[in-house]
């Protein structure tokens, strides 16, 4: 456990090194999550009661998905594990006494945590103190916010193990850039990226509820924003733990298979 | 010169057709892209018959727009899109000192195919909506609508341009630069109008991505028949000028990375 805690600590503090890039990487996502919230209020104009969530629970959740977006959103891959895979430095990372899956696991989820860390809390500030309707609301209550805090762990274990997939696919494929595009919009349109899931119409919805995506950005942001609370949030974060145990032991079963007939590319 | 790009672009063409299933999927990936962007909007009016006055297919129109004359600029464009590569790596110098104009050798550097899916979904949206959208399309307003496809192209150029020319100061891209050129392919998915005057006044004077959508789409809408609001997009030509200063002046502040 301890050689996963080094990985992961040397990660979070080569990230928290790119500041200037973070600053204005901060500005972008917020100047985005200022126009996307506009766009629901223009919406929310013309009728607020035709909506599954209220207006302020829509901005909570687009400012902390805005905020969190490091932590959350699937098309954030690293490039240096696909790139160990088609140049061939895979074999030095084999000869290490250390699980890939684990390493490769603790690597990505290292460096979200510290991209999301780095850019929160300027977001989160300048959310809290915007004008009314476009302020970022407390959560209801301290429980709801612990649970908002364990789905959020969760959802980014869940992410890891979903990416995680699309590594292991480019064992296979070697050119990873298909699969990548394809398999980040699909996960982050039914994680409600675009558009939160309550919006989806009947039996879009209730379908996407079910997916391992939902389990993903979906469950702490709908929690956060108070439009899941109570023995849903149980439940919602009882679906989180199933899909992450069950993407971690696909992962890994297919990681074993896969290296099984690893052909290491060129020297 | 129209000739040597000819070349390049058959090179180009012939160079990412040897990897099929790779652009194939990239291809697919890009139509997924806005497609998850058209079922947002989708979803949005299955709730609501319109917003700030325009209805579904009057919103897809000028999503197509939008989304046409963005993927005509990225495809073409696309050596700009990648400029801090050409700085970091030296392929920049190379450029420099090769006997052609600069802007015509960066634009050549690159041609990106894969962009033909999106340009796809345009052409169905459009497809869809061109009829639907009670418009009557007399010859003023055909025009009128490649206008705006045409000056729409150009102008996300210049924002690429703009975003290159940045390069030359910080030698990385700056991701602020993606809320001008991604961000205002997202979010022209709604007439500007939507987001309230403030921003419809920054998109009309500093970048100038209105002139070719908004008040256009009031035209062809019939809502404000008056016939300067045919001439905007052309006016958002304007943009060219800053945006070749600028590059030419972060030209000038040039110091190669030496690699």
């Amino acid at each position: 456990m301890s050689k996963y805690l080094a990985i992961f600590r040397i990660r979070f503090v080569n990230s928290l090194q790119y500041r200037v890039a973070a600053l204005a990487g901060m500005a972008t996502q917020f100047a985005w999550g200022m126009m996307e919230i506009l766009a629901f209020s223009a919406f929310y104009k013309v009728s607020p009661a035709s909506f599954p969530m209220s207006f302020s629970q829509t901005v909570s959740y687009i400012w902390m998905q805005q905020a969190f977006l490091a932590l959350f959103m699937t098309w954030f891959f690293e490039e240096e594990i696909f790139a160990s895979i088609t140049s061939g430095s895979i074999a030095y990372e084999l000869a290490r006494p250390v699980d890939l899956y684990g390493r490769w696991f603790c690597l990505s989820a290292a460096n979200r945590l510290a991209k999301a860390v780095l850019r929160c809390f300027p977001i989160l500030i300048i959310a809290f103190i915007v004008p009314d309707p476009y302020r970022l609301s407390l959560p209801a209550s301290r429980p709801q916010f612990i649970l908002f805090l364990l789905a959020a762990v969760l959802s980014l274990g869940v992410v890891v193990a979903f990416s995680m997939l699309v590594y292991i696919s480019a064992f296979y494929t070697l050119s990873a850039r298909g699969v990548r595009v394809i398999s980040a919009v699909m996960a982050d349109f039914l994680a409600g990226a675009t558009i939160p899931l309550p919006f989806f119409p009947q039996p879009f919805r209730a379908i996407a509820e079910l997916l391992p995506f939902a389990s993903m950005q979906n469950m702490p942001l709908r929690i956060y924003s108070g439009h899941i609370s109570g023995l849903d949030a149980f439940r919602g974060i009882s679906l989180q733990v199933f899909w992450l145990i069950t993407l971690v032991l696909v992962g890994k079963l297919m990681m074993k298979n896969a290296l099984r007939k690893v052909i290491v590319q060129g020297g | 010169m129209l000739r040597l790009y000819a070349k390049y672009f058959a090179m180009h063409l012939k160079s990412q057709m040897q990897y099929k299933t790779s652009f194939f999927l990239t291809a697919i990936g890009q139509f997924l892209v806005s497609f998850t962007a058209l079922l947002g909007i989708w979803f949005m009016f299955l709730r609501l018959h319109e917003v700030e006055g325009f209805t579904f297919q009057q919103v897809l129109l000028s999503f197509a727009t939008i989304l046409m004359s963005f993927s005509l600029a990225e495809c073409f464009g696309r050596g700009f899109d990648v400029f801090p590569r050409l700085i970091s790596n030296g392929e920049f110098d190379r450029i420099m000192v090769r006997p052609r104009p600069i802007i015509f050798l960066v634009l050549a550097s690159q041609i990106e195919f894969t962009r033909i899916g999106r340009l796809l979904q345009a052409i169905l949206v459009f497809a869809y909506a061109l009829p639907t959208s009670g418009v009557v399309w007399t010859w003023d307003k055909k025009l009128l609508l490649i206008l705006m496809i045409v000056c729409g192209s150009i102008v996300f150029f210049c924002l690429f341009l703009v975003y290159a020319a940045i390069t030359f100061f910080t030698i990385e891209g700056l991701e602020f630069m993606n809320i001008f050129t991604d961000g205002g392919r997202e979010f022209g998915r709604y007439p500007f109008a939507v987001y309230g005057k403030k921003v419809l006044r920054f998109l009309t004077f500093v970048i100038p991505l209105a002139l070719f959508q908004y008040y256009p789409l009031l035209y062809l809408l019939d809502i404000r028949p008056d016939k300067h609001y045919m001439m905007l997009p052309v006016l958002s030509l304007l943009f060219v000028i800053p945006a070749c200063a600028f590059w030419r002046f972060g030209l000038s502040r040039y110091k190669s990375t030496g690699s």
